[in-house]
């Protein structure tokens, strides 16, 4: 449009350049490429797992077998050959098994540095427990003496299945089913580690949990279990933060997150996820294809999913609520953006199945560059769920015009007194509201973050202080030259 | 302070002015008035550097600077400041935070210590009694919501937050009622000082009534056709626009 100026190309938009694309150099005991039973026999072994565990993962793998990948997303990419991928690699020192932040390989603890996540720093200043996982083996769990004076556990998923197999035998895959999905049946034969969390009965969980995941090792996928379980009128705030350094091969991530909340119980489950997005050209990059999924078993049982989506070349997931108690609550907050050659296809699904359960969804996409994104929900209303509501919002702002975002809401209701409220936008970041900044002195960086910012002020709100900070910087570093 | 020279400006390759020339002395207040599609906020767009509006020709001079080679924050950062005439929404942007990454992005140019948030509220409060605006409006997200008056009070206040050396009012009694407009003309007023010049842009010689211009401009067709004191803008109000064309065309 300008004649004045020249137009900035969409190619410039690409952020700034990724941060965190480092490699850290220690040395890995990594499996050699490839996935058959022997593989998911050799996991469990390594892992000391008992019977039931590596016949649990068998089942889940000869599952796997007959499945096929998903194609309905709306993304599009070169397809994963499973057999090229390493499917374990735990760096070698943990052999000795550190037993304090102090034991932990410097080298680690400076990448975490690197990163601006000291863990030290956050032990005291933040006061979070972080259970950090550095490629597929759990190396640092801080604050466990805190936690156990009050009962929570809060360890790697490996130790639990050691020190509390019947809590994880009772719970494991009880809502996501070993066959659930492709990458959910994947992760079930092949999961390195992951967190396990307990809150026992009447519990207010003492600090905020955190994990800090990060993918290492060339070529090796990392398959995240995680199992969190709020015990009835319990309480917690768990944090997952994501990075990954730069690599030039696509990673798969194939995590696997199951939520129980029992009566009475509140889960806060907030993700900041920053994996590497893939190059200018839209090489490399993480396939982020994760099972996210809550079990609001117990009436008047609450769990909010937020998340914050900025990293990984494509993103598929759909952290959902199954609201079976009657008067369970789900929610959903979140912010995806996609820019230079990123895809996402995310939502949530609210399945209502109890009386008087109520769903909020609130999702703000942004696209730039040539990302592409979809906001894709389910709300599904039972028979069963007499008065059930749910209120959606989908608000899409796009920045420049090569970038696309769609929207695929889908409504099942079978119970005529439910309530539904449905609200979508999509919008450009204006001209007018670029000038309007400048003519006040604002530069067009600082002005498309802040009506970016402005944008995701509702999903930023539920994120807890620690992140809501990080987040809002990491829009900035992500949008730093996306301007239209 | 302002001096504008043969300006000749397109918008989508059709020239909307056609030769401009006007000087602006400091302290000194101007009323641009004219017909529907005269050029008058083209004229205020250029000078405040919007994109899309091209210069052909001609030069405008801005305390000896040539004001069309800086960027839109580069002139706000010097003192050019324009009050829209259809103020923009910001959802979720605070109003207050957005004056004040204005106002120390100024400050940090003129090598000024930055304000930090107990200063920059203390300024602020006081300037928003300027323009009896609530406090509340502080803290809303930017035009979000505001009605059509309260729209325009929160331009003069951020010009008096921001304090220009040159200030474009595009139209801002355009939607006031009188009260609103009595409001914003005496927040205008306090504002007069002998290091500021006001270009009023406006259909109307009601608002000249509240704010007493130095100079008065008939702009029609892209070009000044006339220039007079406070008295032309009664003789527009009066006799329409069509005998300042008629008397260019026999000229």
């Amino acid at each position: 449009m300008s004649e004045v100026k020249q137009e900035r190309k969409p190619e410039e938009f690409a952020g700034r350049e990724y941060q965190a694309g480092f490699i850290t150099d220690i040395e890995s005991d990594t499996l050699p490429p490839g996935l058959n039973e022997d593989v998911v026999r050799h996991i469990s072994a390594k892992k000391n797992e008992p019977e039931w565990l590596l016949n649990w993962r068998l089942e889940a793998f000869r599952h796997w077998q007959t499945m096929t990948e998903p194609h309905w997303p709306n993304v599009s990419y070169t397809p994963t050959d499973y057999q090229s991928i390493s499917y374990y690699s735990a760096p070698k020192s943990q052999a000795d098994g550190p037993k304090s932040l102090d034991e932990v390989d410097p080298k680690l603890l400076e990448t975490y540095a690197k990163l601006g996540i000291p863990l030290r720093e956050q032990e005291f200043l933040a006061g979070v427990a972080v259970d950090a996982v550095f490629d597929s083996v759990s190396v640092a769990t801080t604050f466990k003496g805190k936690l156990k004076d009050v009962g929570v556990i809060f360890c790697p998923i490996s130790e639990a299945v050691r020190d509390y197999p019947e809590l994880v035998q009772q719970y494991l895959g009880t809502v996501v089913p070993t066959g659930d999905n492709f990458f959910a049946a994947l992760n079930s034969a092949v999961f390195t580690d992951g967190s396990f969390v307990f809150i026992p009965k009447g519990v207010r969980c003492p600090m905020e949990l955190s994990t800090y995941f990060r993918i290492n090792a060339l070529n090796t996928g990392q398959f995240e279990r995680t199992l969190i379980i709020a015990e009835e009128g319990s309480y917690v705030s768990y944090l997952e933060g994501c990075t990954a350094p730069q690599r030039d091969e696509n990673q798969l991530h194939a995590a696997v997150v199951e939520l129980v909340a029992l009566d009475d119980a509140q889960i806060k489950y907030s993700t900041v996820q920053n994996w590497y997005p893939g190059d200018e050209d839209g090489l490399g990059g993480i396939y982020n294809f994760v099972t996210k999924r809550a079990d609001c078993r117990g009436a008047r049982s609450k769990v909010s999913w937020t998340q914050v989506e900025t990293g990984s070349a494509i993103t598929w997931k759909y952290p959902s609520c199954v609201l079976r108690g009657d008067d369970s609550v789900g929610e959903f907050y979140s912010v995806a953006l996609t820019k230079m050659h990123q895809q996402a296809d995310t939502g949530t699904k609210m399945i209502h199945i109890g009386k008087n359960t109520r769903s909020t969804i609130v999702s703000k996409g942004i696209a730039a560059g040539f990302g592409n994104q979809s906001y894709r929900g389910l709300v599904k209303i039972g028979k069963s769920a007499e008065g059930a509501r749910n209120y959606t919002q989908c608000d899409s702002l796009l920045i420049g015009d090569k970038c696309g975002a769609h929207t695929f809401p889908y409504v099942e209701v079978k119970n005529p007194t439910a309530t539904m409220e449905h609200e979508a936008t999509t919008s450009k970041i204006g001209e007018e509201q670029l000038f309007y900044c400048k003519s006040r002195g604002i530069s067009e960086e600082d002005a498309v973050n802040m009506i970016v910012n402005g944008f995701c002020k509702d999903v930023f709100n539920e994120l807890p202080m620690e992140f809501a900070v990080e987040a809002n910087r990491l829009m900035e570093v992500s949008l730093e030259g996306a301007v239209g | 302070m302002l001096k504008i020279e043969n300006l000749h400006a397109s918008v989508a390759g059709k020239e909307i002015l056609k030769g401009i020339n006007l000087t602006i002395g400091a302290g000194e207040i101007h009323a641009i008035m004219g017909p529907n599609g005269s050029g008058k906020s083209t004229l205020s767009n250029v000078i405040a550097g919007r994109d899309g509006y091209e210069v052909t020709q001609g030069t405008v001079t801005y305390k000896g600077h040539d004001l069309l080679a800086m960027e839109p924050e580069e002139r706000a950062w010097e003192g050019v400041f324009l009050a829209f005439q259809y103020p923009v929404e910001i959802p979720g942007v605070n109003n207050t935070y957005l004056l004040k990454a204005g106002v120390n992005a100024a400050r940090r140019h003129r090598g000024e210590q930055e304000l930090d948030a107990m200063e920059f509220m203390q300024l602020v409060r006081e300037k928003a009694k300027l323009v009896e605006l609530d406090q509340s409006f502080l803290s809303r997200g930017v035009n979000e919501g505001f009605s059509g008056g309260e729209k325009k009070r929160n331009e003069i206040f951020q010009m008096a937050v921001l304090e220009p050396s040159l200030a474009l009012l595009d139209e801002t009694d355009s939607g006031l009622d009188i009260d609103a407009l009595r409001i914003v003309a005496k927040g205008v007023n306090t504002l007069r000082a002998a290091d500021r010049s006001i270009i009023m842009i406006t259909h109307y010689q009601r608002l000249l009534d509240y704010i007493e211009p130095d100079v008065v401009h008939v702009l029609a067709d892209g070009k000044i056709l006339k220039t007079g004191d406070k008295s032309l803008a009664l003789e527009l109000e009066e006799r329409g626009y069509d005998w300042v064309r008629a008397e260019e065309a026999a000229a």
